[in-house]
């Protein structure tokens, strides 16, 4: 309840500054409209003005919101004009991006762990990788997958990969190695083998891990694809609504497929965290 | 050489030196000593005087640098490879993600062991440490005084004849210390076990051991080996008596001897 209380009033304050910012911001546009008119603005005539313009500098809440229902709910799954429709070709990647870039820091982690070359040599090239602007490289990786005939849902999920893959080889090299040298002792007075040290401890130690790690993963998923849809031409995908959004100055039509990719981070993320709690309580770590 | 076939344990003048970046520590020097059949041995010291190295030792998990060390005739590593030693560590490193009878398991499943077999024997050492029903908890609903009863459970699985212990009460408290020494006794004088246990309580040794080996550090060394003169039953009563006082006593003066070489050396 308490807690109900605080994130409304966040969220209230929010939309309230929000309100307000859009008269500052829109406030131009209306004074200019009205000069040409020659008319006299009163401060109530401003207000509305400003709230309800087509392209404004800011929309208010309300025409996101209007923006968001009429995108989703009253256009057809299939059409261009669907944030759904769009939605999901931006889902498709992220989620195959997710799973590649999943299984690369995972393997790449246990190489770390297991191959001293691997541990001296891999980590500096995957800090270095998240140092690179992803929004250089990106059109790159397009152009050049492009030119060999690879292009849709491929490039994308390569880009997301590429930004998902670091959170969870980091996590992981940090569960694998989280038993102590009491533990990997235990286990050496039972001559244990090294798989037997692995599939016993260090893989369970490593799955807290392993879902924290997930769930920046998954966002950066995200952020991954949407960026790789800026650079296709702009045809279809969230990232590709932004972009023809700010071609034509549909300010209202870009924060809408904002709110939506951040809904869709928001519902990835929350899966992430559903998925943990049930492995976590079969595991008897939830207490 | 002939006559270490006859002891559990036999070292002659094992030294173990580690090699620090401020130069070496001496963690043992010329230690002497032989752990018989069914001896309970306390190794009683301040820290650093190789108590804790000297039971690593045995269990292979140091290496000697000069000297020799036999563990049931046999080399250390050899001997571990015959499932000779079950290892209790300070913690009682339960695997969280594992209930009590399935950390139970983790060495048997290693071992190879059938899973009838492995269901037989948890039940039996569960019911060996007082712990019976409590197989399906997982480690976090035991107290911290049943967690370690789990993991001597856990080493008494696989049916080791000696029993090491790292100061396995070391992190309890007191009435519950008493009550698990208390049991540990039982457990000993039924199972026909030998122990070596490591300890910085003096009344903890004596209550316990057959044999107290008192140590000192820098170099770490033994300077007094005591034969107890307890008879086998001990109640905890047995604390108050004579005989009890005069062993303490004995203890706390080879502790004190040693300790005062270490701060003329240092």
């Amino acid at each position: 309840m308490r807690k109900l209380f605080a994130v409304c009033t966040v969220v209230l304050v929010i939309v309230v500054l929000w309100y307000s910012a859009a008269v500052k911001m829109n406030a131009k546009w209306a004074h200019d409209q009205a000069a040409r008119a020659k008319v006299e603005l009163s401060f109530s005539d401003l207000v509305r003005d400003t709230w309800a313009q087509e392209r404004p500098v800011l929309p208010a809440p309300h025409q996101v919101a209007a923006e968001l229902w009429d995108s989703t709910v009253m256009k057809k799954v299939n059409s261009k004009r669907s944030l759904i429709f769009h939605g999901w070709i931006t889902l498709e990647a992220t989620l195959l991006g997710f799973v590649v870039g999943t299984l690369l820091g995972i393997v790449l982690s246990v190489g770390i762990i297991y191959i001293r070359a691997m541990d001296m040599s891999v980590m500096p090239w995957a800090i270095a990788s998240q140092t690179i602007p992803i929004l250089a490289i990106a059109p790159m990786i397009i152009v050049v997958l492009n030119s060999v005939g690879i292009q849709g849902l491929i490039p994308k999920a390569i880009i997301s990969a590429y930004l998902s893959f670091f959170p969870v080889l980091v996590g992981m090299v940090k569960g694998l190695r989280a038993p102590d040298h009491m533990q990997l002792d235990l286990l050496k007075t039972y001559n244990a083998s090294r798989s037997d040290a692995f599939y016993k401890l260090r893989l369970p130690s490593s799955v807290p891990y392993l879902f924290t790690s997930m769930k920046v993963g998954i966002a950066a998923s995200l952020v991954g694809t949407i960026v790789g849809e800026l650079p296709t031409g702009a045809i279809r995908g969230l990232g590709a609504r932004l972009l023809t959004g700010s071609y034509y100055g549909q300010t209202i039509q870009m924060w809408a497929a904002l709110f939506a990719a951040a809904l869709l981070a928001a519902g990835l993320v929350a899966l992430v965290g559903l998925a943990e709690k049930s492995v976590l309580k079969k595991m008897g770590m939830v207490r | 050489m002939m006559h270490s076939d006859f002891h559990v344990v036999s070292a002659k003048d094992l030294c173990l030196t580690f090699q620090t970046n401020d130069g070496p520590v001496h963690a043992l020097k010329d230690v002497n000593l032989q752990i018989d059949k069914g001896d309970f041995v306390s190794f009683i010291g301040p820290s650093g005087c190789g108590k804790t190295t000297f039971l690593r030792a045995i269990a292979a998990l140091e290496n000697p640098t000069s000297g020799e060390l036999m563990v049931n005739g046999t080399t250390p590593e050899l001997a571990r490879k015959d499932r000779a030693y079950g290892y209790v560590f300070q913690a009682a490193g339960l695997y969280p993600w594992r209930t009590i009878a399935r950390n139970i398991k983790l060495p048997l499943e290693i071992m190879g062991f059938t899973k009838a077999e492995q269901k037989e024997r948890v039940e039996r050492v569960l019911k060996l440490v007082d712990l019976e029903g409590f197989g399906n908890k997982f480690p976090w609903q035991l107290s911290g005084g049943m967690q370690q009863r789990a993991s001597i459970a856990r080493a008494l699985s696989f049916d080791a004849d000696i029993l090491l212990m790292d100061e396995p009460f070391g992190a309890l408290d007191e009435i519950v210390r008493d009550h698990l020494n208390e049991q540990l006794l039982k457990l000993w004088s039924s199972t026909g076990k030998t122990i070596g246990f490591v300890t910085h309580s003096i009344p903890e040794a004596v209550y316990l051991s057959t044999k107290i080996v008192v140590m000192s550090p820098r170099p770490g060394r033994i300077t007094d080996v005591i034969e107890s003169t307890l008879p086998k039953e001990r109640p905890l009563s047995i604390r108050d008596s004579q005989d009890f006082i005069d062993i303490a006593h004995r203890v706390r003066e080879g502790l004190r001897a040693g300790h005062g070489d270490g701060a003329a050396d240092a």
